[in-house]
């Protein structure tokens, strides 16, 4: 909760800067100090998995930017010298393609485990609107770090993605050509296209930590919510974030790099796709371009719709109807846990997410059990939506959830409220 | 309401969605990667130091004449975790390899014959490329371009199984009904079952100078595991850090996990 | 809460030990990231030269490129080698041999500045400031820089100027008698 701070310098050095730069204040108040409810579990500690992640993208990013030459002629065979020659350079290259899925899938956790307890509710709705935007600032990066290796996948991910911005050409005549060539700096993806990625991929990661910065910011005016997703009401409700959360952090962040270093060491081109091993040919298709699994769910969207503004329109809007979730869910409760209705949804919903992701790694005309996937994706794109624009705001008004707890405390602690604990 | 479970609705009405069913010709899918066991299998494996050799000496004396190995250099040749030739075998090897030689006191690259000048390989050299370019590649072999094998392990689904059926898949007769393209060949373990290259191993094309039976299995094996060597040298020292840094992590996640314990003990 | 100074004690040494090994995680992580700064296999496989003396003549020098740096290759004549044995260490500005294939401390004298006698392989870089001196420049007959003017004897040694440092000769050795690996 924000309030009057109650830092006091412990050393002389602590005290001289504090004066002329509040920065141990500021560490003090947020990271030590700060009262955080009790109650967090698992699924709460994948902000400071995800701060982790982002800082492990750009050490290995700027290491291989030492190592990378972004010229179309150079990028496939300097990407494969880092391989090979540059002492280690196979386990920071490793480190940071793996990383980029490791960052996504903490990024989901992250964003199902708000949409599970609701922290998007007021008076939190900024927080989780930022959250969006950092997550299309992380889809945008991830594509453009895609391209830099130059292989098949790259040129050809870059050609498809890039070219939808031609169906602009629908509505006014010229205008999508004119964008897409201004985007490519050329008839085609070439080498102009991939110096500006390559620039544009070393400056977002950037822009993402500033906008992190504001996320930070803007959850420590109102504090955590907590699986209960019922307010703090006293400080019994509350425990310091240091040392109760800093070791659990650290404790759930250890196990996430256990998993990450299963992948880099014995798995680290399971991600990967075999395509993107050969280099770029703008004159040869692979015959199934895929994007990185954890665009695939988008992908099956935007290719379910035949018509290519269309399916443009269906992509940008899944991603911008997230924006619109605080004031789409009419509930006054926020978490699922006392939802039992939006609680099965959701986690319908999440099922859908994976059947999208399945449908977007298959090629356009592939079948199970004799039903075209089109299909499948075009009811997963149907029920993506309706979830968010038809289900959050009629369930939220029919629904009869359970009786919330008094407090927090009360949850954790079983005793009366109205006993103070010590 | 409460029980609508909305994805049984979803699977039902996709069970109830008529099933198409174009009308195929032959499908030409290809066949599933053969069941074959390689040294560097699994967490532990390794490369075969004696295997790797010997597929050295295959892809040096068969498939070297059209396909190239642009990524490695001749001192790769001699690193750990690799083939295990010594720094001077690696020179011999580089020494016995001509490399387009750079401009000579009168500024000429050909000679009077109009052949390239070309100097021995020293060990910062790559293997050389048997095609000055692609249009040559392809002019020698029907149109069709060899691919690069540095990389062919990792561009491939399947892997060292996928190159290892390829080349042991030639021998099969094709089914009734499909008719192998004309300059092609006919090999199922490759998608539509016409492949360019002819069947490139023969019992004893090589003659192992450790005294194994060259038959194709024992060639296609070798040659298999030394390209899965040249598409990843560093497996070998990824799997032992790998192993050295997750049993550190379990230890450091165990110490984490008894001081969360211990931190928390007293809130209860 | 209640804590026995043995509770203190033991949950005190657990959070060092933890610390510590996240330390030494935190260290080991360091290293690779610092290493693959130094030089990789492909430019430590162009570390090392071989120069084929024969087509140099008595009287002349080559100059070759070794690690990024010219290299000289100069082939003495019995003059210049006779010029190189007559100079007295103590007259020289830097007493000592700059022979990599020699401990630190070998003073200056000719046969400590070559293998051969009559074969002078020295790192072409000035002392100096860096520039490439022209050889069979300047009074003492062996290397004149322009830069600054510096002047170098038939054993590439400073003699005059402000260069600090006689020329160094690296790493080599003989293959055969016409044949040199350096580096």
């Amino acid at each position: 909760m924000s309030g009057q701070s109650t830092y006091t310098p412990k050393t002389g050095l602590e005290k001289w800067i504090d004066q002329r730069l509040p920065l141990p204040r500021l560490m003090h108040d947020t990271m030590t100090t700060f009262p955080t409810p009790r109650n967090l579990n698992i699924w709460y500690t994948f902000g400071g998995i995800l701060t982790f992640c982002l800082g492990v993208q750009i050490v290995t990013g700027i290491v291989l930017a030492m190592h990378y030459v972004p010229n179309a002629d150079l990028a496939f065979d300097s990407v494969e010298s880092i391989m090979r020659d540059v002492n280690y350079g196979w386990l920071v290259r490793y480190i940071h393609s793996t990383g980029a899925s490791m960052f996504f899938l903490a990024v989901y956790i992250h964003m199902f485990r708000g949409l599970y307890y609701g922290s998007y509710k007021a008076p939190r709705e900024l927080i989780w609107i930022i959250g969006v935007l950092i997550y299309v600032l992380m889809m945008a990066t991830a594509f453009f770090g895609y391209v830099l290796p130059w292989g098949q996948m790259s040129f050809w991910g870059a050609t498809v993605i890039t070219s939808l911005f031609s169906s602009i050409d629908q509505v006014i005549p010229h205008l999508g050509t004119a964008i897409t060539t201004w985007l490519w700096g050329d008839f085609a993806v070439g080498d102009a296209t991939l110096n500006r990625f390559f620039s544009l991929h070393y400056l977002l990661p950037f822009i993402i930590a500033g906008v992190v910065g504001l996320h930070i910011w803007a959850l420590h005016v109102p504090g955590n919510n907590n699986p209960l997703g019922i307010d703090v009401k006293s400080p019994q409700d509350t425990v310091p974030f240091h040392p109760y959360y800093t070791v659990k952090d650290a404790f759930y962040l250890c196990c996430f790099v256990v998993l990450f270093a299963v992948f880099v060491f014995y798995a680290p081109d399971f991600f990967g796709n075999p395509d993107n091993s050969i280099k770029a040919n703008p004159l040869v298709t692979p015959p199934d371009i895929v994007p990185e699994w954890y665009l695939l769910p988008f992908y099956a969207m935007l290719r379910s719709i035949p018509q290519k503004l269309l399916g443009v329109l269906v992509l940008v809007g899944s991603l911008v109807t997230l924006v619109f979730i605080p004031w789409l869910d009419t509930s006054r409760v926020r978490s699922c846990r006392f939802r039992p209705l939006m609680k099965q949804f959701f986690w319908a919903f999440a099922v859908d997410c994976v059947i999208l992701g399945y449908c977007g790694s298959q090629s356009v005309d592939a079948t199970a059990f004799g039903v075209p996937l089109v299909w499948v994706a075009r009811l997963g794109t149907l029920y993506y939506f309706g979830y968010f624009w038809v289900l959050m705001p009629i369930i939220g008004l029919i629904e009869t959830p359970k009786k919330l707890p008094a407090s927090i405390a009360q949850s954790v602690l079983g005793e009366p409220a109205a006993a103070p604990a010590e | 309401m409460r029980n609508a479970f909305p994805l049984g609705l979803a699977l039902g009405l996709l069970a109830s969605a008529p099933a198409l069913t174009p009308a195929l010709a032959l499908d030409t899918t290809k066949l599933p990667v053969k069941k074959v066991e390689f040294s560097f299998d699994g967490p532990f494996g390794t490369y075969d130091q004696a295997a790797l050799q010997r597929g050295f000496q295959v892809y040096k004396e068969v498939c070297s004449a059209c396909h190239g190995l642009d990524h490695i250099a001749f001192h790769n040749l001699d690193e750990a975790g690799g083939l295990g030739f010594t720094e001077a075998q690696a020179k011999a090897i580089a020494t016995g390899y001509k490399i387009p030689a750079d401009p000579n006191d009168k500024g000429e690259i050909f000679d009077d014959k109009g052949t390239r000048l070309t100097r021995p390989g020293t060990l910062a050299d790559k293997f050389p490329n048997p095609f000055a370019n692609e249009e040559a590649a392809r002019a020698n072999n029907d149109g069709n371009l060899p691919p690069d094998l540095s990389l062919v392990v990792k561009a491939r689904e399947g892997g060292a199984h996928y190159v290892y059926s390829i080349v042991t898949g030639f021998h099969l007769n094709p089914p009734k009904g499909f008719t192998v393209t004309s300059g092609k060949y006919y090999n199922p373990y490759f998608e539509g079952w016409n492949i360019g290259m002819p069947p490139p191993l023969t019992d004893n094309a090589v003659t192992y100078s450790d005294g194994t039976k060259a038959t194709v299995d024992q060639e296609a094996h070798d040659v298999a595991t030394f390209l899965a060597w040249a598409s990843d040298p560093k497996m070998e020292e990824r799997k032992r850090v790998g192993f050295g840094a997750l049993v550190f992590l379990i230890v450091l996640s165990g110490l984490l996990f008894f001081s969360y314990r211990k931190v928390w003990a007293d809130l209860h | 809460m209640t804590a026995t100074t043995v509770d203190v004690t033991r949950r005190d040494f657990l959070y060092v030990a933890t610390g510590a090994m996240g330390g030494v995680g935190v260290v080991a992580v360091a290293w690779p990231f610092i290493d693959q700064m130094n030089p990789s296999a492909a430019v430590l496989a162009l570390s090392s030269t071989e120069v084929d003396l024969s087509p140099v003549a008595v009287g002349q020098q080559v100059v070759v490129k070794w690690r990024g740096h010219p290299l000289f290759v100069r082939h003495r004549n019995a003059k210049e080698i006779a010029d190189a044995k007559a100079v007295a260490v103590s007259d020289l500005p830097d007493p000592l041999a700059r022979n990599a294939n020699l401990p630190d401390s070998a003073p200056a004298t000719d046969a400590n500045r070559e293998i051969k006698a009559e074969w002078l392989i020295l790192v072409g870089v000035c002392t100096h400031l860096g520039c490439t001196p022209t050889g069979f420049e300047g009074d003492y007959g062996g290397w004149l820089c322009h830069c600054h003017g510096s002047q170098y004897d038939t054993a590439g040694r400073i003699r005059k100027g402000p260069a600090p440092q006689n020329l160094a000769v690296p790493p080599y050795s003989f293959l055969s008698d016409t044949r040199i690996k350096v580096g």
